[in-house]
């Protein structure tokens, strides 16, 4: 009778010693939950995805965080606020997931944070660029990785100092990103050059523009610099009516955005030259830690890297460095290892500052040119967004926490 | 306003109305000989710009030209006629007899599978074509530069004018379709051979969709979103001009395209109402249309509830379910109560589409007008008037109400077809009202933060709460079908004539059913707004009314609790099969033919049906 129970105890514990790797292997990953508008917005959100696909496998094969494999749901965010919201509380109550990320247009941006406050839980907020995110919405759950429209309009307004022009138009989708973007430009030209007015506003409904109808607007008020917050289909659609009708020669012309490959690759030959954009000229990097990311990539997919490729691939291992710093994956822990906290990503070091909960990654800032059949950028300096950011005083002046 | 600035505008106003004349001149075609109004004709537009922006391309590789240009955009437009002759063939020739209710449903299930199809076929990305060889330079008109690819398309409108003109007055072709445009049966008894006239006309119409769809790729992307404003579009043109009438398409097309040229300077941010304005003034003078002549509409394709005994279990049945959903909470986990709270909301949403389509005979294509009304009432209650959620429900409720009692006043007058849209017109314009009035209703945007109080917040609380508000308001809605009022709709429903002759007020009934029907939806609408804590426009957009009427088609549209089943069980399937398929549209259209198709009782029809039989 001993002898069996001997046997067992043993045999009990030759399990227990062989079995515990195996449980830890079997330990849960942890989920994250991740919304976009894949089918909407694929032209930024497919090469986004790749990028978190690539950092993903990247961060499992090194064995994941707090000993657990890192697990993605992904969901299509429809590009609407409600379908976003509803998707994302099927994220939450469904899956089970620690913290959500993703979306692409401001609007949905905003309605998340709404959300994020709403049922506590963090959402790093990676693309949309609106100020309400970090500003007037802003809450303690939200977190935004990329340069604000603050930030990026405040670089272009810097260089557009030296061109002379005083006499500006805007053409901005009309939602909450080109609304935020068209009222900071006025009142940071205002500010930095003197003498400065707008003459002319146009607001195109997103997606919807009659380019024809809004190019002879916008030449109708004979502005001598223009700010374009367009993107997408309806920045095609406007560059071919504003060459063909001769907008913008001797303009000065600042646009958001336009030098991302995203936006710039479907101009093809078209590319309205001179324009002084905000962009990504990922070919002409030369770090090497950033040299190794667009060779991974261009290794995995096949294809050249766009700015959401970049995004996607920090923007989860930046989560990752998160969960790991924090301990655990509760909400608390999370906030507080995200507030001022510091990251070593392949484009440098950004900071999260705590205040605001706004990123310091930067922008590239420099002007178009034809290179080959394709565009490019030429003449471009990346600029941190540490030295951009809102002051402090103007932050807590709108945040309502 | 300086004349050279004008002139050009105007242009550019006639080189929009060129595309959308050669659109809406196809459909008006096909309604005038079959008397479908095919939703599905904006998809054929939207293929046709995506097979031009493709096409073109590549045969621009073999050999650059104006000549291979318009090759490859006749090209397209071919292939798309050739796709319409496809779906005449399968799906229009099974439901020439059938309510216009199934037609327009059928055909909007081919809009769900083109949507899903495209993606499939040429990618998400949006495609913009390349510019037409030969007409890269703009001319010089009054000093200023206009693309002379625009003054092309100006010349095309009138060019396909001409020529539909020569084919109906010129050929036998032209001589049948007008013959069965003015009368379908006398050209049947003649002995013509249907099925060819049809089948033509239908390639005809789809081949002027997809031309107008590829004429358009050098100036705008081909987009997903293209088949649903184009078909908003030319409702509005072929019912200003007069349905069946091919020069009062020509006319409204015009007009809309210089209203939409100069509006957007003098309105920069309303283009979409003003165009959707135009249509209901145009109706309010000439309920026809400019050119149209007064359509002979019957009643005999009125569907709906019959007449039944009251059975003593149905109220019992009614508790015990009533019952058992209250006692839900005690065993499902939040995210089921979650969907147990939106198949609530949309069975109310579906139950007051009932009263409406099932009780009233009222085909309405827009029901989203008030839900959204309901919605947005409730978002704008708590932006503007900041009142907690119990004032912010009775003000979706009140919403709802006033905008049904203004939109049935005018629509009381219309059946059939033009009730149907005439109803999608109005929830377009309210569409076009809250995507446009940025300042307001937050456009885009929308409005968030509609959260609420901390009494009804939780998954249980605000499930419980939603329950006994769709229960109310349901047995109240039940009442109303069961008292004389209900049976005087439905009398008015299967004889209009006969009704009017034993003194029913036809008219002021309906009205009464708008504004009961729209306040249901409008609390529907309220709840819904509350549970998600924010609204936007995309509530009172067409797929939202399409939503209510699936549900209404999938219970069975003859009986009572048909709506609440096709809620619950569309919104469960939609709910398990969304996050695993990115062909859920493909699915949901594919399904919306095949109940027109082979089940057009619904499941709850189907079932009674089958005790009766047995019986």
């Amino acid at each position: 009778m001993a002898k069996i129970s001997t046997v067992r105890w043993m045999a009990l514990g030759l399990a227990l010693a062989l079995g515990a790797p195996v449980v830890q292997a079997q330990q849960a990953p942890i989920k994250l939950g991740e919304l976009n508008s894949y089918a909407r917005w694929a032209a930024f959100t497919v090469p986004y995805r790749n990028g978190w696909q690539l950092a993903l496998d990247e961060i499992n094969a090194k064995g994941g965080v707090l000993g657990r494999k890192l697990e993605v749901v992904s969901r299509e965010d429809g590009a609407t606020t409600g379908d976003a919201t509803r998707v994302a509380d099927e994220l939450v109550t469904r899956e089970g997931v620690s913290l959500l990320f993703g979306s692409f247009l401001s609007n949905v941006g905003v309605a998340m944070a709404d959300y994020a406050n709403q049922k506590k839980i963090v959402y790093v907020a990676a693309e949309p660029l609106t100020d309400a995110i970090t500003m007037a919405q802003g809450n303690r759950y939200t977190f935004r990785i990329r340069p604000n429209n603050y930030m990026q309009v405040g670089m272009l307004v810097d260089q557009a100092k030296a061109s002379g022009a005083k006499r500006w138009a805007i053409v901005a989708p009309n939602y909450e990103y080109g609304q935020s973007a068209a009222q900071v430009f006025k009142r940071l030209i205002q500010e930095r050059v003197p003498g400065a007015q707008v003459v002319a506003e146009q607001y195109p409904a997103l997606g919807k523009i009659e380019a024809g109808a809004t190019v002879s607007a916008l030449e109708q008020a004979k502005p001598d610099g223009i700010f374009n917050v367009l993107f997408g289909p309806d920045l095609t659609q406007f560059v071919r009516e504003g060459n063909t009708r001769g907008l913008f020669e001797d303009k000065t012309v600042l646009s958001l955005l336009t030098g991302e490959p995203e936006w710039l690759l479907p101009l093809k030959d078209e590319v309205p030259e001179g324009w002084t954009v905000t962009g990504y000229p990922w070919d002409e990097i030369t770090d090497p830690k950033h040299k190794a990311f667009v060779d991974a990539y261009r290794a995995k997919f096949n294809d050249t890297p766009r700015l959401g490729s970049l995004l996607g691939y920090t923007v989860l291992h930046m989560i990752r460095d998160t969960i790991e710093r924090a301990g655990s994956v509760e909400t608390d822990a999370l906030v507080k290892a995200l507030a001022d906290a510091k990251f070593d990503t392949v484009i440098g070091p950004i900071t999260m500052r705590g205040i605001d909960h706004q990123a310091t990654m930067g922008a590239w800032v420099g002007k178009l040119v034809l290179k080959g059949a394709n565009g490019g950028m030429t003449d471009w300096t990346y600029l941190d967004g540490t030295s951009f950011l809102p002051t402090e005083a103007e932050v807590k002046a709108v945040r309502k926490d | 306003m300086d004349p050279a600035f004008v002139v050009i505008q105007a242009l550019n106003g006639l080189a929009s109305a060129s595309s959308l004349f050669i659109t809406a001149c196809g459909l008006t075609l096909v309604f005038g000989v079959t008397r479908i109004v095919n939703f599905a004709h904006g998809s054929l537009y939207m293929i046709g710009a995506y097979t031009a922006a493709t096409l073109v391309p590549w045969l621009l590789q073999f050999s650059f030209g104006p000549v291979t240009f318009w090759v490859g955009i006749f090209a397209a437009a071919f292939v798309v006629g050739l796709i319409g002759v496809l779906i005449e063939v399968l799906l229009l020739r099974r439901i020439y007899g059938a309510p216009e209710l199934f037609q327009l449903l059928a055909t909007f299930g081919v809009v769900l599978v083109a949507q899903d199809l495209v993606v499939q076929v040429f990618g998400p990305q949006d495609i913009l074509g390349p510019r037409a060889p030969g007409l890269r330079a703009p001319v010089e008109i009054l000093g200023r530069r206009f693309p002379s690819y625009e003054l092309v398309l100006i010349a095309a409108g009138p060019v396909v004018l001409g020529l539909i003109w020569l084919l109906l007055r010129r050929t036998r072709f032209g001589v049948l379709v007008r013959a069965a445009t003015q009368d379908r049966e006398m050209v049947a008894s003649l002995g013509v051979n249907q099925a060819v006239l049809f089948t033509g006309t239908l390639f005809l119409g789809a081949f002027l969709a997809g031309l107008g769809g590829a004429l358009q790729i050098p100036r705008v992307a081909a987009n997903t979103g293209m088949d649903l404003s184009i078909i908003a579009e030319s409702f509005v043109v072929t019912v200003v001009g007069g349905m069946g009438s091919v020069p009062g398409a020509f006319l409204a097309a015009i007009i809309i395209g210089q209203l939409q040229a100069f509006g957007i300077l003098i309105f920069p941010k309303g283009t979409l109402v003003v165009v959707f304005l135009l249509m209901a003034v145009v109706l309010a003078i000439r309920p026809n249309g400019l050119f149209g002549r007064p359509e002979i509409v019957g009643g005999t394709h009125a569907i709906g509830i019959a007449s039944r005994t009251p059975r003593s279990w149905h109220k019992a049945a009614a508790l015990v379910v009533l019952g058992a959903l209250a006692c839900l909470p005690l065993v499902a986990d939040a995210y089921l109560l979650k969907v147990a709270t939106e198949i609530l909301i949309f069975g109310l949403f579906a139950f007051s589409l009932q009263l409406l389509i099932g009780v009233g005979g009222l085909v309405s294509f827009g029901h989203a007008a008030f839900f959204g009304l309901g919605a947005y009432g409730a978002a704008l209650g708590v932006k503007w008037l900041s009142v907690p959620m119990e004032a912010a429900l009775p003000l979706s409720v009140l919403l709802a109400a006033a905008g049904a009692a203004l939109i049935g006043a005018f629509l009381v007058r219309l059946s059939g077809i033009y009730l149907a849209m005439m109803t999608l017109a109005a929830a377009q314009i309210l569409y076009a009202v809250a995507f446009q009035w940025v300042d307001v209703t937050g456009g885009d945007n929308g409005i968030i933060g509609v959260w609420p109080p901390d009494w009804a917040n939780g998954q249980t609380r605000y499930y419980l709460l939603t329950l006994g508000l769709t229960a109310l308001a349901g047995l109240l809605v039940r009442t109303v079908i069961d008292a004389p009022f209900g049976y005087s709709l439905r009398a008015a429903r299967d004889s209009e004539p006969r009704a009017e002759a034993i003194g029913l007020n036809i008219r002021r009934h309906r009205w009464r059913t708008f504004i009961l029907s729209g306040a249901t939806a409008g609390l529907a609408g309220g709840i819904y707004a509350f549970s998600r804590g924010s609204v936007d426009p995309s509530l009172l957009g067409i797929p939202t009314s399409v939503d209510a009427l699936t549900m209404l088609l999938l219970g069975g549209i003859q009986t009572i609790a048909g709506p609440l089943v096709g809620a619950g069980v569309l919104h469960a399937l939609r709910d398990q099969i969304m996050p695993l398929t990115s062909l859920w549209r493909l699915l949901l259209g594919l399904s919306i033919i095949a109940m027109v198709l082979i089940f057009p009782r619904g499941l709850v029809g189907t079932i009674a049906a089958w005790r009766e039989a047995r019986s």
